[in-house]
Formats: structure tokens, C-alpha cells, sequence
């Protein structure tokens, strides 16, 4: 069976678009392929910086014949109904035709039509072009003299050269014709760009991996990964250093070579004053570069680990004093921001009026910054106003959640005007990903109270389901402001995630609220707090998908959750202790009983049975029934009691002494009386113990 | 001409004279037009009409020059070893570019010294995007052992007209390559004449107190009210000479006044650039800076259009 080979070369490839690319051309062409008919053993992608190839084994050499039958008119039709017939079937007489023979409708004539198979070199080179012209590239251009004429092939970079072979393992493989855009695909390829500049005829895959690896190209991306991870940690371990691993960038950077080659370069130990943070994202982000540290070591060492492309004349030395003085130069820059930001702003006195509307002094750097944030009205989002007005109304907002958090109130303030200052600091400017870090750093520094400066770096958190819910009291209560300020104001100006759109990230933000409510336990009505039911029924959503993937059943979160219930922790609580009750004989019982009585219920109210109000004690004759009546009163009191004092335990155990009761009245009672006063009295009983089990629960929406 | 040929005060890695005329010698044996800078402040060598304007329409255009550019928020007081407000670019422009037009850049970069199996020269990731010029193209920024050394950009759109043919943009950060192939880790040591003793001229001699100058003005003493004023003044003239040069009926097709009026939006843009290093323009104001000067960039590019080298009246068979 024949294999194909095809290499698209270019320019080069942006690393993070590579691995996708190369998934992209195996989906299109394999899909194309069988579309048309043919079949094929295995296909496997490889991507380089300059090259996305696919390796195609066992298709067909061509596809297979296909054979229709059609039918045609009566043997006896008229002349236009049969040359119609032979028009339609491609035939050129009638006695190309077969003649069948129905027993019922007579003879009538029949054409067998045979499409041929064609060869798969005919195929690929049919579809290729196409594939090649609609790739799905996310950004793509034009380039050259061809870029004038409308129409011109885009592509990621330019695309340099196509090479298209095709045949079996035994005989000689073929270049598979075809061109896109001037580009004729032919059997030629060049390996590394400085190390082996002149062209290689390729036949097939094997001998074209093996040519381009001795023209120094690792054509697998997987392999170049596994060079790079192990070649950088034997390094490491040799300096007696550790590298401070890093998936992405190993990704990225195993995109960025295609003979990866790892050295080992050094900064100034002085620099490592820096937080590390600044360090690492500098060398990360701007260089390409890994950190190593001393084993088990929180902070970093001075030497860095860096990969090139080639295996220099000099062993890489000039490589490693080159990339060494840019590492200098940047960790210079990030310095030189980082002591920038902890001094004063040009201009101090334009910020006189800021700094009074948040109580900021002046003398200290992030105030400053917080005033020039306000002063600059740097927009937090179009119809929700500056980031100045945001912190302002997070101020008032928290200085209520405080009540109910039992947090500082003065610390609160303090941590809420400072909680966005650091977006004017340059080192935040550089790295976004820094901001409460940064915030945090500067605040310790100019002596702000520990809790202020933690509130600052956590009311960010948590950042979703596996990160770290704050713990300070100050923290969580700016954190539970800044969220319940976002959702609140998107709510306001109907900004509202929708499917899979939530470009605001609310979804994560309510479940931030939900997360250190129930973690932290605490008790917050939210509904005077957001104000919208639509908002709080979101949060219902949220907490349910919150429940559930702690394990809870739906219907127990169901039979909990009121539309008016705000209180989350509450709800979470009861939902804990009805799942207990529910487990238990007890519950189960119960369960059984209410659903019963409840079932009665609704079909005699269906019917239009009367149903007094109040139980008549005098009505009651059967022992059963004066004992249900007389231990729902206390069983329902008690639960009432439980619940207000929020003790669910305990309005469980309070119900459950109901089960006995419950269960003689059914076995001794029939609620049908003849005499309808009593069959009235004894159905406001059953509604009675519906009543008392709705203090805690709607029993009706729970299954089994 | 060889490097081995060149006096010892020429050597580009001895002299950043010598690295300039290097390169100017390198392009223009491959057919550009070697002009001179253009004479009003700018942020980059793009915004040169030699670039901006000459990059629309569908006649074909080789030039490189020399371009001193302002960055006025970048100014250090002459305090960053490497941070300049002023500093230069060498630009190149080759419309179409040339299908080997990376092959003709690494070409550049030997002809001044860097031998690519010494250094590891790389094409990393960047897509250009000026929204000032309303301009963006794909391309990437060239690593020279880790310093980004050039930026090699395919244009695909120039104040917002799509570029029929697309023009490959290569600028070179001149003072980062020279120090790099210098050997300095100082802007202000860079050799700038390529002698030694008494007879040398550093960078530092031309430029520290320019920097320390233009850094107290940017940042502290430019005139925020006088700078709007003259934004303002700039955008209106722009306008004016684009509606006095506007084509008037059949007879007179061709636009008569676009590079003046092009002066005018390269101040404007200048001045806004200006504005923000004094810290006075808001985030909602500057997104309507930046705007009203992609407006006037617009307006300017279409009517170039209009005119002999923008391709009016011009048949590529003829030519």
C-alpha cells in the first residue's frame, strides 16, 4: 500500500500555532481522503518553526469503482421518455441498457452505470490546493508580487515550498502534481536554515526524517520537548542547581528551534534583591529563558538556562555572553521599575484632590499611585465608570459586608483604597499578571498593617475552583466587595454571561462569593446586598453547580432552596443535614410517610374534597390518630425552633420522631371516611405533617 | 565591499558610522534608494512618507534610510544604559518584497560582522500594529543571541487601506546592534566615530545631555495647554490642505496637497506622544487621541491614492 508525504516549509510559524496547525492539515486531508473514497492505515502530524508535515500510511492507491443500477422507463415507452433515460444515465444507445423484467409492471430497461475509481495521486492532488487556500490559520497575510492581484494565497508567513510525494514501500515514489498559487509541489526540502542551507530530494518519510535530522532538524516536536527538558536538568543538576520547571514555555520554546541546543548563562547575583516573581516573568517572558534555583530553595540562583538553535563554532560561548547581557539589560529595566515604584510621582499636586476623596497620604508611593489612578480616570469599563469611582463604591460596599464579616472596619477601608493602586505601578504595567502581588510587595514596604497589605494580594482570590480561598478577615471581605461589586454593576447594565460567552469572567466571581462564604462560613443576606432576584437567583445556579460537584444530590439541593433564600451558607448547611436525615431509617420513613399523605392530599384536592384549615382535636376518635396529632405539635415546634436557631441536626431529630406516628396512622387509619367532617378533619392531618416537615424541607421534591 | 576592506575606523563593529554606512553600502547594491532622514519628529522610522505613503499603491518602491526617532516617554535622564527618547532606526522598505527578502536581512546582518553559526539568530512571534497609522502587518522580531536586533514586518494594511502588493518593513535598532557588535554594554560608550585616543567620539559625547535635556522636558517642563493647542492646530491644518488639494472635477483627478498635509498628522502624532509622557492624558482621552490621528493618517493614505506615486494613472505593462 502507498504512503503519502507532504511538508508545507515556510517561514517561520508563530510556536503557539504550531501544534494546532499540524492537527489541522492531518483532520482536513484525511477527511478529504476518505470523503473521496479512499482509506488509509495511520497519519501522523510533526511541526517544526518552518514546517508542518503529514505522514500518511496504507492509502489505497486508488479509490474503488462504484456501481449504480437506474432505472428506466417501460420497454414500450414513447421516444422522448427513453432518450431522455439515456441522457440522464450517460448511455449512447438503448442497447447499452439492460432490459428487466417486473412481473407485475412488465419490462422496463435499466442502466448500469460504473464510476471508476480514480488513482489517489489524481485525488490528493484535487484537494490539496484547496485545503491549502482555506486553511484555518487564526491571522493570516499576503506577501509578494502575487499579494497585487485579488485572490492571493494567505498563508501564516509566506509559504516557501510544497514537497507531495506518493508510492509504495517498493517502488519509486512520485511527486504528486499539482501548485497553489504559482507553488508547485515537487520533492525537495532543506533542512536547517544555517547548518545545512542546500536542498535534499526526499522519496519518503523515512529517509526524509532521517536526511533532515543529519541536516540538523528534529523534525518530532515531542522529542525536541524531551532534548530540551532533560539536556536543561542535567545542567542544572551539574551547577548543583535545580530548574524551576515550566510546561508552557518548554511548549513554547521547543516551537522556537528546530536542533534545540541548551546552555547555561549567569546575572549578577545582586539582582536577585528583585522578587522573584519580577525575575522569573523578565527571563520567562522577555527571554524565552528558565530559572534554576539551589534545591529546595524557595529563591532564586543567578543562573539561567537558555536554548538556541545552533551548534555554535565556539561551543556557544558568544551565545551565552550575548543572552547574558540582555538578561543584564532587562533585569536593569525591572529594577529600575521596581525602585521607581517605590518612590514619589512627578506632579504631586494635581493629586490633591484624589487624595482627599480617599483619605490617601500623599508621602507614601502607594497612595500615590491609587491618586494617580483616580486622577487619570482610567476606565474600568465603558458604562461602569473609572477605576476610581469603582473603588469608591467597593468603600461603601465593604464597609457594610465588614458588619457581617466581623472584619476591622478601618483596616477594610484602608486595604479597599489601596486594592487598585498598584495598577499604576510600573512593574503591574509590565506584568499583569503581577497585579495584588505587587500591590502586597509595596504596601509592606511603605509599613502598611500586614492584613491590609495580605487583603490587597487576595482580594483577587480565589481565581476558581482550585485556587486558595482568602482567610484574613480584612481579605475576604475586600474580596467579597470587589466581587459582589462586579456582578453587580454587569448585572445593572445587563451585561450578563450568556452560554458559553462570560467575558467578564462573572460565572468565576459569583462562585469566588459562594466559595468563601461557605468556606469561611459566613452568614450574608445577599439580597439586600445585590439587590436584583435575577442576580441571586445566578448565584442559585452557581451554588447548585457549587453542591453538586461537592458531592450533594440535586433534588436535596431542590427541596432546600427557595427563591427567596439568600442566606448561601445557610442553604449549604441545610442541605448537609437533610442529606444526613435522608440516609438514615429514619429519614427514609419520614420521606415515605409525607409523600404519601402529601399524594393523598393532592388527589382529594384535585377532586374538590374539603380539607379543613385546622385539625379539630374533638373529631379525632382512633387512638392512631390522636397519637399523630398529638406529637406533630411538639415535632413541629421543635423543628421551628431547630431551624430558627439553625440547628438542622436537630430539626432532623425533632422530625424523625414523627416516623412512628406516622407510620401506624396509615397502617390503622383510613382517611376515606364515610362521614366527611371526620374525612375533612383527618386530611387537614396529613396537610399538618406536610406542614411540619416544610419547616425544613420541601419533602415533595425529593426523589425515592 | 568585503569588511576585511574597510579601514579600521569603518569596521561597523568598531564605529556606529561604520555600521550605518555598512548597511546603507549593503542595500544599496540591492537596488534601494538611499535617502536621508526625514526633517520632523517622529516616533519610528515608519512614519517616514517614504514608508507610510510609499507603501500604498501598487507601484513598486526599494528604499533605506536612517531614521532619528522620539519615543518621549522612553527618556531615562540619560540614567538607563539602555533607554533612549531619541535614538535611531535604520529602515528599509522593498515593495513587493522579494520571495528571499529573509535570506537578503541575514545577508545584512553578516555584511556587519555577525556570523550566524556564532550567534543564534532567530524569527520570533510579533505582529505589528501601529493604531495610530491604523497599520498592521505579521511578521517578527529578529534575535540576535536574545536581543531583538530588527523588526521584520510584511505590511498588510497602511492607514487603513489594504497594501496591493504587500512591502516587506525591516528595521534595524541601531544603537542595541552597535553596542551588541561593539561589545558595550552602555549606550553612551558606544564608539561613535571608530577612532581611538583623543580623536574618539562617543556616543555619549553627541547624546547625554540631550537625553538628560529632552528626559526634563518630556516629563516635567513641556507645556501641556501649549502641546493641545498645537495638536489642535495641526489636525485642522491637515484637514484644510487634504479639502484644498482635493480633486476637483474630470479635468483635475489627482490630489495636489497630500505630503504637506501628511506633516501636519506626523506633528500631530508627535505632540499626543508628547501629551502622554507628561502624564496628562486620561485612558478615555487617549484612545481619542490616538483616533484622530489614525483619522488624518487615513485621510492622508487615501489621498495619496490620488497621486502620481500612489499609482494614479500609473499601468504597471507601461512602466
Amino acid at each position: 500500500m502507498p504512503d503519502l508525504l507532504l511538508e508545507l516549509r515556510s517561514e517561520e510559524i508563530p510556536a503557539r500555532m504550531q501544534r494546532k496547525a499540524a492537527g489541522d492539515l492531518k483532520k482536513f486531508v484525511t477527511d478529504a481522503l476518505v470523503e473521496a473514497g479512499l482509506t488509509y492505515e495511520g497519519a501522523r502530524e510533526y511541526w517544526t518553526p518552518r514546517r508542518l508535515t503529514l505522514d500518511i500510511r496504507g492509502l489505497n492507491a486508488r479509490s474503488a469503482d462504484i456501481r449504480e443500477e437506474r432505472r428506466g422507463p417501460r420497454t414500450d415507452a414513447n421516444e422522448k421518455a427513453i432518450e431522455g433515460f439515456l441522457r440522464g444515465a450517460g448511455l449512447s444507445s438503448i442497447g447499452e441498457a439492460h432490459v428487466h423484467n417486473d412481473p407485475k409492471k412488465g419490462d422496463f430497461y435499466v442502466a448500469h452505470i460504473v464510476k471508476a475509481g480514480r488513482p489517489a495521486e489524481e485525488i490528493i492532488a484535487g484537494v490539496l490546493p484547496g485545503i491549502v487556500r482555506d486553511f484555518p490559520w487564526p491571522k493570516s497575510m499576503r506577501w509578494g508580487a502575487a499579494s497585487a492581484r485579488p485572490g492571493a494565497l494567505r498563508w501564516i508567513r509566506p509559504l516557501q515550498s510544497i514537497l507531495c510525494t506518493f508510492g509504495g514501500e517498493t517502488e519509486e515514489t512520485r511527486v504528486v502534481p499539482f501548485e497553489v498559487d504559482g507553488i508547485v509541489a515537487g520533492n525537495v526540502t532543506y533542512g536547517h536554515r544555517f547548518h545545512a542551507p542546500d536542498a535534499i530530494v526526499v522519496r519518503r518519510f523515512d529517509d526524509y526524517v532521517a536526511q533532515l535530522e543529519k541536516a540538523k532538524v528534529v523534525l518530532d516536536a515531542e522529542r525536541r520537548k524531551q532534548i530540551i527538558a532533560a539536556d536543561a536538568a542535567n545542567l542544572a543538576f551539574a551547577g548543583g542547581l535545580e530548574l524551576v520547571e515550566d510546561e508552557g514555555l518548554l511548549d513554547e520554546v521547543s516551537g522556537l528551534v528546530e536542533w534545540p541546543q541548551v546552555l547555561m548563562g549567569t546575572f549578577d547575583a545582586d539582582f536577585l534583591a528583585i522578587p522573584s516573581e519580577i525575575i522569573r516573568l523578565t527571563i520567562k517572558t522577555n527571554q524565552k529563558c528558565f530559572v534554576t534555583r539551589k534545591p529546595g530553595e524557595e529563591t532564586l540562583s543567578n543562573h539561567f538556562v537558555l536554548v538556541s538553535n545552533i551548534e555554535a563554532k565556539d561551543g556557544g560561548r558568544e551565545i551565552v555572553r550575548g543572552n547574558g547581557k540582555v538578561v543584564r539589560a532587562r533585569l536593569s529595566d525591572a529594577r529600575h521599575f521596581w525602585l521607581r515604584d517605590q518612590g514619589d510621582l512627578p506632579d504631586l499636586e494635581t493629586l490633591k484632590a484624589s487624595a482627599e476623596k480617599f483619605g490617601l497620604d500623599l508621602a507614601r508611593p502607594l497612595d500615590q499611585r491609587m491618586a494617580k489612578l483616580d486622577a487619570l480616570d482610567v476606565t474600568f469599563h465603558a458604562k461602569l465608570g473609572t477605576q476610581g469611582e469603582r473603588v469608591a463604591r467597593i468603600r461603601t460596599l465593604a464597609a457594610e459586608l465588614a458588619k457581617a464579616t466581623g472584619a476591622d472596619a478601618a483596616r477594610v477601608d484602608r486595604a479597599v483604597v489601596l486594592s487598585k493602586a498598584d495598577l499604576r505601578t510600573e512593574a503591574v504595567g509590565e506584568f499583569p499578571e503581577l497585579q495584588g502581588v505587587m500591590g502586597r510587595k509595596y504596601a509592606l514596604l511603605q509599613g502598611e498593617d500586614p492584613a491590609v497589605a495580605e487583603a490587597i494580594e487576595d482580594h483577587y482570590k480565589p481565581q476558581g475552583p482550585s485556587d486558595r480561598v482568602p482567610s484574613g478577615k480584612v481579605a475576604l471581605t475586600v474580596a467579597l466587595a470587589d466581587k459582589l461589586d462586579t456582578l453587580s454593576g454587569f448585572w445593572r447594565i445587563d451585561e450578563k454571561p450568556t452560554g458559553s460567552k462570560d467575558p467578564y469572567a462573572l460565572r468565576r466571581a459569583a462562585l469566588g462569593v459562594i466559595r468563601i462564604l461557605l468556606e469561611r462560613n459566613i452568614h450574608l443576606p445577599l439580597l439586600p446586598v445585590v439587590q436584583d432576584p435575577d442576580l441571586l437567583s445566578f448565584f442559585h445556579d452557581r451554588l447548585k453547580v457549587y453542591l453538586r460537584d461537592m458531592g450533594a444530590r440535586h433534588d436535596l439541593i431542590d427541596a432546600v432552596l427557595t427563591a427567596a433564600a439568600d442566606d448561601l451558607l445557610l442553604v449549604a448547611r441545610r442541605v448537609e443535614a437533610l442529606t444526613a436525615f435522608i440516609s438514615s431509617e429514619e429519614g427514609q420513613n419520614l420521606l415515605a410517610g409525607t409523600k404519601r399523605a402529601a399524594n393523598i392530599l393532592a388527589a382529594e384536592e384535585k377532586k374538590g374534597t374539603v380539607v379543613e384549615t385546622a385539625v379539630a382535636p374533638e373529631l379525632l376518635h382512633l387512638d392512631a390518630e390522636k397519637a399523630l396529632h398529638a406529637a406533630l405539635v411538639p415535632a413541629a415546634e421543635a423543628a421551628a425552633a431547630a431551624v430558627a436557631r439553625e440547628d438542622f441536626r436537630a430539626a432532623m431529630t425533632a422530625l424523625s420522631a414523627l416516623r412512628d406516628p406516622v407510620d401506624r396512622f396509615f397502617t390503622d387509619v383510613l382517611v376515606n371516611d364515610e362521614d366527611p367532617a371526620i374525612r375533612a378533619n383527618r386530611l387537614a392531618l396529613l396537610s399538618a405533617i406536610r406542614a411540619a416537615t416544610e419547616t425544613v424541607a420541601d419533602f415533595s421534591k425529593i426523589s425515592g | 565591499m568585503t569588511l576585511a576592506a574597510l579601514p579600521e575606523h569603518m569596521h561597523p563593529t568598531r564605529s556606529f558610522q561604520g555600521l550605518i554606512l555598512t548597511l546603507h553600502n549593503y542595500w544599496a547594491d540591492k537596488g534601494c534608494a538611499v535617502l536621508q532622514p526625514y526633517d520632523m519628529e517622529v516616533g519610528a522610522g515608519t512614519f517616514h512618507p517614504a514608508t507610510t505613503l510609499r507603501a500604498l499603491g501598487p507601484r513598486p518602491w526599494r528604499a533605506a534610510y536612517v531614521q532619528p526617532s522620539r519615543r518621549p516617554s522612553d527618556g531615562r535622564y540619560g540614567e538607563n544604559p539602555n533607554r533612549l527618547q531619541h535614538y535611531y532606526q535604520y529602515q528599509v522598505i522593498l515593495k513587493p518584497n522579494p520571495s528571499n527578502l529573509q535570506e537578503l536581512y541575514l545577508d545584512s546582518l553578516a555584511a556587519i560582522g555577525l556570523d550566524p553559526l556564532l550567534h543564534d539568530v532567530r524569527f520570533v512571534e510579533d505582529d505589528w500594529e501601529s493604531p495610530t497609522l491604523g497599520a498592521w502587518g505579521l511578521g517578527w522580531e529578529c534575535w540576535c543571541d536574545g536581543m531583538e536586533v530588527s523588526q521584520f514586518t510584511y505590511f498588510q494594511q497602511v492607514c487603513g487601506i489594504e497594501c496591493a502588493p504587500v512591502a516587506g518593513e525591516l528595521t534595524y535598532g541601531l544603537e542595541r546592534l552597535a553596542m551588541y557588535v561593539q561589545g558595550v554594554d552602555n549606550v553612551y560608550d558606544l564608539n561613535f566615530n571608530g577612532r581611538e585616543g583623543d580623536e574618539k567620539i562617543t556616543y555619549g559625547d553627541v547624546f547625554l545631555q540631550a537625553e538628560q535635556e529632552y528626559s526634563r522636558h518630556n516629563f516635567e517642563y513641556a507645556d501641556p495647554a501649549m502641546l493641545h493647542r498645537h495638536f489642535i492646530d495641526a489636525e485642522k491644518e491637515c484637514l484644510a490642505l487634504l479639502a484644498a488639494g482635493a480633486p476637483g472635477d474630470a479635468e483635475n483627478t489627482l490630489h495636489k496637497c497630500v505630503l504637506p498635509a501628511y506633516d501636519q498628522c506626523i506633528k500631530a502624532s508627535h505632540v499626543f506622544n508628547l501629551l502622554d509622557a507628561r502624564g496628562v492624558i486620561s485612558v478615555t482621552e487617549r484612545q481619542s487621541y490616538i483616533l484622530r490621528v489614525r483619522t488624518l493618517a487615513k485621510a492622508c493614505g487615501e489621498a495619496f491614492l490620488l497621486t502620481d506615486a500612489g499609482g494614479a494613472n500609473w499601468n504597471r505593462d507601461a512602466a
